[in-house]
């Protein structure tokens, strides 16, 4: 088991290390030791192993994740897992602004709360947030599914497309096109997956989730629309 | 004998194209969307000359003494920089607002005249990245298909923050466009009108982008070049903050540059003309003692080896084309004339870009319209008119005793105006005048 600890090497020299990994090796689990808050660890990646981080991560951790799970055992900063396109990244802490930004695939989980904009752009990630989200959350959101067992804060979901938000707590407010639509057992199911997935199951009832989506009124430039903004 | 009538008279105010655009508003209800770039008339390189060398300086002879052309790109941070064979590239237009033919032919040009192409804002396709030699990857705020690895299979890598026609605005398809392929690579919804975000989603200001220039170097290894290119507005400052921030190359678009759809009101009416703002980049790339190291390269109405060649005398590395390479490939030509008057207007005045019906095959995502475009005739024609540019810039060098593009300078030129005298920074032709700078 790789160990790497970051007081005594340079973080370009993990992230090198973690890329030249084959899909077949047989190195499947990293520990990264004394992240303090550096932005871009675990960047990148494109192979099936664990990367545990024991402790705060900055900016953009787990950036572009494509099979690799990346775990954070605290905080992350901006941008955690933006654009992943596969895998999963699971923060024991919170997560700040932006997480999941437009990311296209894999599973972001954060045990914590996130702040504003979580799953901005998102393009078919799963994000699963144990806390609550901050203000336009899923923003311009396209694909994917955003589970929240906490509240949302202002504008959620304005302007969004295809993506599936369920909120169990109170939303603070709904963002331009964005409504609440009914929860039909398709969804519950869908709720329960994402829950397992995250480790969640079991902890909350899928059925207490309120579901939001588009309402495709924004889909076509309309003057009578302009008032929307 | 009749009383003598003043000639009907038309305003210098109200002239008919306002006439025309307020009686279109009042009809619609909503701003005019088009493609290209200012159709106003703007200070440009046309207002400057250079001075050929004659008793105090001596030229080179043309066909016999060198006047290389080969830049590179990237030499700052990037372990594999750019070498272009002419600087002169292909700037960013995207695939959905351009047809596959269409990117595929300027890949092919730019790679036979051994320079580069870029992708734009909707992804890599397979067609571009397999026909371009150098092919240089957009990361936009919209992060269409934006994926690690097309980041990868990239040879630069170009952040973009803004451009030319539309500085502070986002980009814009519409549903015509939207085909099964351009939505699935943009992971939307067929059919709808698409609008591209203005700010990036997980970085604002200056000290998240070098993180984030950071994050893309890890995940590259350090290897590709990373350009940061903005619209001009505040060229000392934005170039200031782009090198701080850790770009190996800043490109600067100014308000000719062209764009696939936007609002008319935007294209002429926010920032400045590439006349104005290639001397204050320069200079702050000069006060950080980055000039040369950070490249600079500018593009915006550049039509020529003499446009290529002044910009380059005024500081610049390497221009970037987009309009004038659509135009090489087929754009706005004559010989559809019938099709262009069926659509509501002349060739070289098309610029419903947005509406995908280009007879040309260019701006279209219409399977039938496309095919009129031959990628391989049409990058030969281009490959054609790079050469011509390159040609005369060299031409224009030699006559001013150059023996590389690079050692241009702006003492090389004059201008013909107060106005770009002024903007250019050299001085009035005929003077020693540099309003604001000599005298008064
Ligand atoms: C059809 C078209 C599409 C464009 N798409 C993009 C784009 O996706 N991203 C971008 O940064 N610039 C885009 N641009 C702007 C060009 O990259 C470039 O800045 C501009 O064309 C340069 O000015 P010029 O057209 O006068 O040469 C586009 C321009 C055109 C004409």
């Amino acid at each position: 088991m790789p160990a790497f600890d970051l007081h005594e090497r340079p973080l370009r020299e993990l992230n090198r290390a973690l890329h030249a990994l084959r899909t077949d090796t047989n190195e499947t689990l990293w520990r990264v030791a004394n992240p303090d808050g550096r932005h871009s660890i675990a960047v990148g990646l494109d192979a099936p192993v664990t990367v545990e981080i024991g402790g705060n991560a900055g900016y953009y951790c787990g950036g572009m994740n494509k099979q690799a799970t990346v775990i954070v055992h605290g905080s992350a900063g901006v941008g955690v897992a933006e654009n992943m396109m596969s895998g999963a990244v699971h923060v024991h802490g919170d997560a700040s602004q932006s997480a999941g930004a437009t990311a296209h695939g894999g599973l972001l989980a954060i045990y914590g709360n996130a702040g504003s904009r979580c799953g901005i752009s998102m393009k078919g990630i799963d994000i699963v947030v144990r806390g609550s989200i901050g203000h336009l959350s899923a923003f311009m959101a396209q694909a994917g599914t955003l589970t929240v067992l906490g509240d949302a804060g202002e504008a959620l979901g304005d302007s969004l497309y295809e993506a599936r938000l369920y909120i169990r707590g109170t939303v603070k407010s709904l963002g331009a096109d964005c409504i609440e639509k009914p929860m039909r057992d398709e969804h519950r199911a869908q709720v329960y997956a994402k829950l397992e997935a995250a480790g969640l199951a079991g902890e909350v009832d899928p059925a207490e989730f309120r579901r939001y989506g588009s309402a495709r009124q924004l889909y076509h430039f309309h003057v009578d629309n302009a008032g929307a903004y | 004998m009749a009383t003598p009538r003043t000639r009907p008279r038309f305003s210098a105010t109200f002239t008919p194209d306002v006439m025309s655009e307020i009686r279109r508003a009042a009809a619609t209800g909503i701003y005019d969307i088009r493609g290209a770039g200012a159709k106003r008339a703007l200070p440009h390189f046309d207002d400057l000359l250079f001075l050929g060398a004659s008793v105090s300086r001596y030229p080179l002879e043309g066909y016999r003494e060198r006047c290389d052309t080969e830049v590179i790109l990237g030499s700052r941070f990037a372990s594999k920089p750019i070498r272009l064979k002419t600087p002169v590239t292909i700037a960013g237009m995207s695939f959905g607002s351009l047809s596959a033919n269409a990117k595929e032919a300027l890949g092919r040009g730019a790679s036979l005249a051994g320079t580069s192409t870029t992708t734009g804002d909707g992804g890599m396709t397979d067609e571009e990245r397999g026909h371009s030699q150098t092919l240089v990857y957009q990361y936009l705020p919209s992060r269409y298909g934006m994926n690690p690895d097309d980041l990868r299979r990239a040879d630069a890598i170009e952040v973009v923050i803004g451009q030319g026609a539309k500085p502070g605005g986002g980009g814009m398809l519409l549903g015509q466009k939207i085909t099964e392929r351009v939505a699935g690579m943009r992971c939307l919804p067929p059919g709808i009108d698409q609008r591209s975000a203005c700010r990036h989603p997980d970085w604002t200001g200056p000290d998240d982008l070098e993180i984030k220039l950071g994050e893309l170097r890890e995940i590259t290894d350090w290897e590709k070049p990373i350009y940061v290119k903005v619209g001009a507005s505040r060229p000392y400052y934005d170039t200031a903050l782009a090198a701080k921030s850790g770009a190996d190359v800043v490109v600067l678009d100014g308000m000719q540059g062209g764009t696939a759809a936007t609002q008319d009101v935007f294209i002429e009416n926010v920032g400045i003309p590439i006349l104005a703002a290639i001397r204050p980049a320069v200079q702050a790339l000069q006060d950080l003692g980055l000039h040369r190291k950070v490249q600079l390269v500018v593009s915006g109405g550049i039509r020529s080896g003499a446009d290529m060649a002044k910009a380059l005398a005024l500081g610049a590395d390497a221009v970037a084309i987009g309009t004038a390479a659509l135009i090489a490939l087929g754009d706005n030509d004559p010989a559809y004339e019938a099709e262009y008057e069926a659509l509501g207007t002349t060739a070289g005045a098309y610029d419903d870009w947005h509406e995908g019906n280009d007879p040309a095959g260019i701006t279209t995502q219409n399977p039938e319209l496309m095919k009129r475009l031959d990628p391989e005739r049409a990058g030969r024609r281009l490959a054609n008119y790079l050469s011509v540019m390159t040609l005369e810039a060299q031409t224009i060098a030699r006559a001013c005793g150059k023996s590389h593009l690079h050692n241009l300078e702006p003492e090389d030129l004059v201008a013909l105006t107060i106005e770009a005298a002024a903007m250019a920074g050299v001085p009035l032709a005929g003077t020693d005048w540099i309003p604001g700078k000599t005298g008064f």
